[in-house]
């Protein structure tokens, strides 16, 4: 385990430090950010003053370098526009995009789960066929447009539901949090469902089809000869087996559902790191557009890690460094 | 047939499958019984119905298919009547089942304890303690050595003959009057093949469990069971006493059958093989299902036989059996 987790985390500095090149050199090429940042009324003079100051005078290698030496220290840059450090603007708006995220995947993996299990299990009748139907509208009808309704109908039209912002939150452990008061549950509920809408088909079609697959399996007729109940065949001996596929990918998708939360956070004007980014984008705010696709890769590189780590639990067959008996 | 001693009777069991492309007759009309503590081997080619016919007595057939006739009656009881619940309550319970495949049975994610534990908690209510303790003293019968530190052991980390030895030990952990065997030794290898058959046979006689012992191999019958099955596309066309069966087949199939087993005595020579192939259950012949492979077939085979008794305790389906072997 140590050995792993050593070789894991070598893996991941390479990983990282190969990210920061790419990262570094496509927002060097996307364009000058002094053209924005400064007013078209400005001097020549206050434009190289401006360049200077944001050390764009110098080589590409150079300012990667610099980048580099901070970002070793834990210093990611500045914004251009806050005039912040990059990584501390980032990290406020981490909680918001992470709750988000959490949401969209607790509905993915509470309706998901037992969908896909119904759906598996009666796969010939009316039931597991609309419940496949309904999985199939979830994948194939884009993100935006499916929040864009969602706001129409829930608060456009029948008001019961707010259609932006985040709402009251509470504070856990000096963190704002959403989901502790009504409002805030409000708040969160169509933006979570919007963003876990296409996780929740994911986890339905997989969870269908690991039920099909395994109910044929030896194992299950043993099980049910043995004299065991059906919930206990279905909820403890398939549905272990079918866990460790949906641990696998559902792990992988949060770091998309981080990642891209952007759509549903920019039509739920949901204050993320997601909005962050679409608008630094805007005005080619470099350090934060860097900052947060380092950042990114970070959380994926330990999701993986934590999903290995599960995956071990759930399959004995793969439990790291275990020695037959 | 009246003994009082009878555990399983089957009368006419129809186990059908309906798929698109038409009806399987996988079990046509098949009778049989079962003493207690007897051993009865149910002998067949691949796609019989032996292993439905062991399947439809746990109601454990799976759709399509179903028990469309007949009836099961254990300890007097249909089964083919039981409710779900009834017949959870039996398995595992009265009837156990061995089944093929070691590698396939055994769930890969949970360990032996709890798939011993909860075979006991299935049907009575005692104490996690109580049912590990009894789950260890299951192993160590088997034969396996070190139970405890197996009872923690994962599937994988056992090998085939140790998993079969397990399921066999599941088997008999609530002590059934009954255990369908489905063809429990073919994944193994010869020497371990060999023990196992041992070992069942022995725990059986002490135990006085019934077995109903599925199988393609005769030989492995030969030395097992009272009484024998010969299957044929679904039907049973002769059983009987082993012994009477095995030295004086009477229905044709059963003949190439014995004659097709290697022996020493026949070294040297070919081999002899039943001509043609088993026919497609969904496209039988008219009549007798082995009628285009007999060498006795005539126009009277176009006709499906019925059961006949040519002797005390035999059972034929064949207009033409070798009846000439008895006078010899």
């Amino acid at each position: 385990m140590i050995v792993f987790i050593i070789r894991r985390s070598l893996q991941s500095g390479v990983v990282l430090l190969l990210m920061s090149v790419l990262v570094f050199v496509g927002v060097y090429a996307i364009g000058n950010p002094v053209d924005i940042l400064i007013s078209p009324e400005a001097t020549p003079q206050e434009y190289e003053e401006a360049i200077i100051a944001m050390g764009l005078d110098k080589p590409m290698w150079s300012q990667y370098l610099t980048f580099l030496n901070g970002a070793l220290h834990g210093d990611l840059g500045n914004s251009f526009v806050f005039n912040e450090p990059a990584l501390k603007l980032i990290l406020q708006r981490l909680p918001a995009t992470l709750e988000l995220a959490f949401g969209a995947l607790f509905i993915a993996i509470v309706l998901g789960i037992p969908l896909g299990l119904i759906a598996g299990i009666k796969s010939e009748s009316w039931v597991g066929r609309s419940i496949m139907s309904g999985s199939i509208l979830g994948f194939s009808v884009p993100t935006f447009w499916v929040g864009l309704m969602m706001i129409m109908v829930f608060a456009v039209m029948l008001g019961w539901l707010p259609a932006s912002g985040r709402g009251q939150t509470t504070d856990l452990f000096g963190i704002p949090v959403s989901f502790f008061s009504l409002d805030g549950l409000s708040h969160i509920l169509l933006p979570a469902v919007n963003l876990g809408l296409f996780k929740l088909s994911l986890t339905i079609r997989l969870t269908r089809a690991g039920t099909r697959e395994n109910l044929q399996l030896d194992y299950v007729k043993f099980a049910r000869a043995k004299g065991l109940t059906n919930g206990r065949v279905i909820g403890v001996h398939v549905l272990k087996n079918i866990l460790i596929p949906v641990v696998t990918v559902l792990g992988l998708e949060l770091g998309s559902l981080i990642a891209f939360a952007v759509v549903t956070e920019t039509i739920f004007a949901w204050p993320g790191m997601g909005k962050l980014l679409i608008d630094s984008i805007g005005v080619l705010d470099r350090p934060i557009i860097v900052a947060y696709l380092l950042i990114t890769v970070t959380m994926f590189i330990v999701i993986n890690f934590v999903v290995d780590v599960l995956y071990s639990v759930l399959d004995p067959r793969v439990r790291l460094g275990e020695e037959k008996i | 047939m009246s003994d009082k001693e009878q555990l399983l009777v089957i009368e006419n069991l129809r186990t059908h499958f309906f798929t698109k492309i038409g009806v399987v007759k996988a079990v046509d009309d098949i009778s049989f019984s079962v003493n207690k503590g007897e051993v009865l081997g149910l002998v067949g080619e691949s796609g019989s119905g032996k292993s439905v016919t062991g399947f439809s007595m746990l109601g454990l057939v799976d759709p399509p298919g179903r028990i469309t006739g007949g009836k099961i009656l254990f300890n007097g009881q249909d089964i083919v009547s039981l409710s779900d619940d009834g017949l959870r309550a039996l398995r595992g319970k009265n009837i156990a089942m061995i089944f093929q495949d070691p590698m396939m049975t055994l769930n890969p994610v949970l360990r032996i304890d709890t798939q011993m534990i909860e075979a006991i908690t299935a049907h009575e209510k005692v104490a996690r303690r109580i049912a590990r303790e009894r789950s260890r003293d299951a192993l160590s019968l088997v034969g396996i050595a070190s139970p405890d530190e197996r009872l923690k052991a994962y599937p994988h980390q056992l090998s085939g003959g140790m998993r079969q030895r397990v399921s066999i030990a599941i088997a008999l952990l609530n002590k059934p009057d009954l255990i369908i065997a489905d063809e429990p030794t073919t994944a193994l290898d010869v020497t371990i093949q060999s023990q196992i058959l041992y070992e069942i046979k022995k725990l059986c006689r002490e135990t006085g469990t019934a077995l109903i012992w599925i199988t393609h191999d005769l030989t492995v019958v030969a030395g097992l069971a009272d009484h024998i099955c010969v299957m044929y596309a679904g039907r049973i066309v002769e059983q009987g006493k082993i012994s009477d069966v095995l030295d004086h087949p009477l229905h044709p199939y059963t003949r190439g059958l014995i004659g097709s087993v290697p022996s020493r005595n026949k070294r040297g020579s070919a081999l002899y093989q039943i001509p043609g192939m088993t026919p497609s259950l969904l496209n039988l012949p008219e009549g007798c299902a082995f009628r285009q492979r007999c060498p006795r077939a005539d126009n009277d085979c176009l006709v499906c036989p019925e059961i006949t008794s040519e002797i005390e305790g035999r059972h034929l389906r064949c207009f033409h059996p070798h009846v000439e072997i008895l006078h010899e």
